[in-house]
């Protein structure tokens, strides 16, 4: 298990979890999103190389209405 | 006559008007409000997904990326630190290099911070980025973004969202004679004829958010908002009439009984 903190919410995911992983866990599309690990973006190309620890702070974004 | 084309950093833009998509009841009168309006580009904004949520709808599902230009803002960034962060993670979803920079200063007003402004062109443009800047409407100021390469000037006709429309309109045309990008007035817009008169000034276009969003009837004001910008265009190019101080017969005297 591994405690990370997603869209600032404290989540627990299954150890060794990879990126690619948890967006299928979330039903996202790669396509709508980008994603932001400890402050730094992740390119989509290393969603699933990109494994989760504890501690990490992701960010996953969208594009939504707006002025 | 040669033909009016709207070009904003290399694409040509079939209407001179740009809407934003925010403040909508929903994605589906979103969608209707952008499709009367006829714009080919509109704004979106960057946020969290709502992870808890899986089914809520996403605006990619109403409006196709790929039939109508996104331009990303930086809404809602006080400060140019996040407004880099937001145009990044922006640039990384799916390749867009043309933004709109957005740094506000003030909660209550809603002006931009030009200094963050500034600062924040500068660095995005350095970065590949094809900078539109939501600006005050200082001539000076207006300069400088152009000379750091930004690819449109988008100064304020009155604060965002007041629907005041426009308040000064000599800086906007000394703004619009000393540009070499086109500018777009954005936000201020309250109904039609502002988006008539800001055209007619000269400017290349505008960019209406809440005047449609919030109208009684948001699709027909967005078909309002269209005829509006084009009768301002065409005013502009065929050229008003001079002012007199009398009047001046449209009847011939000729022939009088």
């Amino acid at each position: 298990m591994a405690k990370i903190q997603l869209n600032g919410k404290k989540t627990i995911i299954k150890a060794n979890l990879s990126v690619g992983d948890l967006i299928k866990k979330y039903k996202l599309k790669e396509s709508n999103i980008a994603i932001e690990i400890n402050g730094v973006i992740l390119p989509k190309n290393k969603y699933n190389k990109k494994r989760l620890r504890t501690n990490d702070k992701i960010e996953i974004v969208q594009f939504i209405g707006g002025g | 006559m040669k033909k009016d084309k709207f070009i904003i950093s290399g694409r040509t833009l079939k209407s001179r008007l740009i809407v934003g998509t925010g403040k909508y009841k929903n994605f589906k009168q979103t969608a209707e409000a952008v499709k009367a309006s006829g714009a080919d580009m509109v704004t979106v904004a960057v946020r969290r997904v709502n992870i808890l949520d899986k089914k809520k709808p996403i605006l990619m599902d109403y409006l196709n990326p790929k039939k109508i230009i996104y331009l990303p803002n930086t809404a809602g960034c006080f400060n140019s630190e996040d407004a880099l962060r937001t145009l990044r993670l922006a640039r990384e979803m799916g390749g867009w290099k043309l933004v709109k920079l957005e740094v506000l200063g003030d909660k209550k007003t809603l002006y931009p911070n030009m200094i963050e402004t500034l600062k924040s062109t500068s660095v995005l443009v350095k970065e590949g980025f094809k900078v539109m800047v939501y600006c005050s409407d200082d001539p000076i100021i207006a300069k400088k973004l152009e000379d750091l390469g930004a690819s449109a000037i988008m100064p304020l006709a009155s604060p965002i969202g007041s629907g005041r429309g426009i308040k000064n309109k000599l800086n906007l045309s000394i703004i619009i004679k000393n540009s070499k990008v086109p500018v777009i007035v954005d936000a201020g817009i309250g109904t039609a004829s502002d988006a008539t008169v800001a055209m007619e000034l000269g400017c290349d276009g505008v960019l209406i958010n809440t005047a449609i969003a919030k109208a009684k009837n948001p699709i027909v004001m967005a078909q309002s908002m269209k005829h509006a910008v084009i009768a301002g265009r065409k005013a502009f190019i065929a050229g008003r009439i001079k002012f007199l101080d009398y009047g001046s017969a449209s009847s011939p005297k000729k022939g009088i009984i």
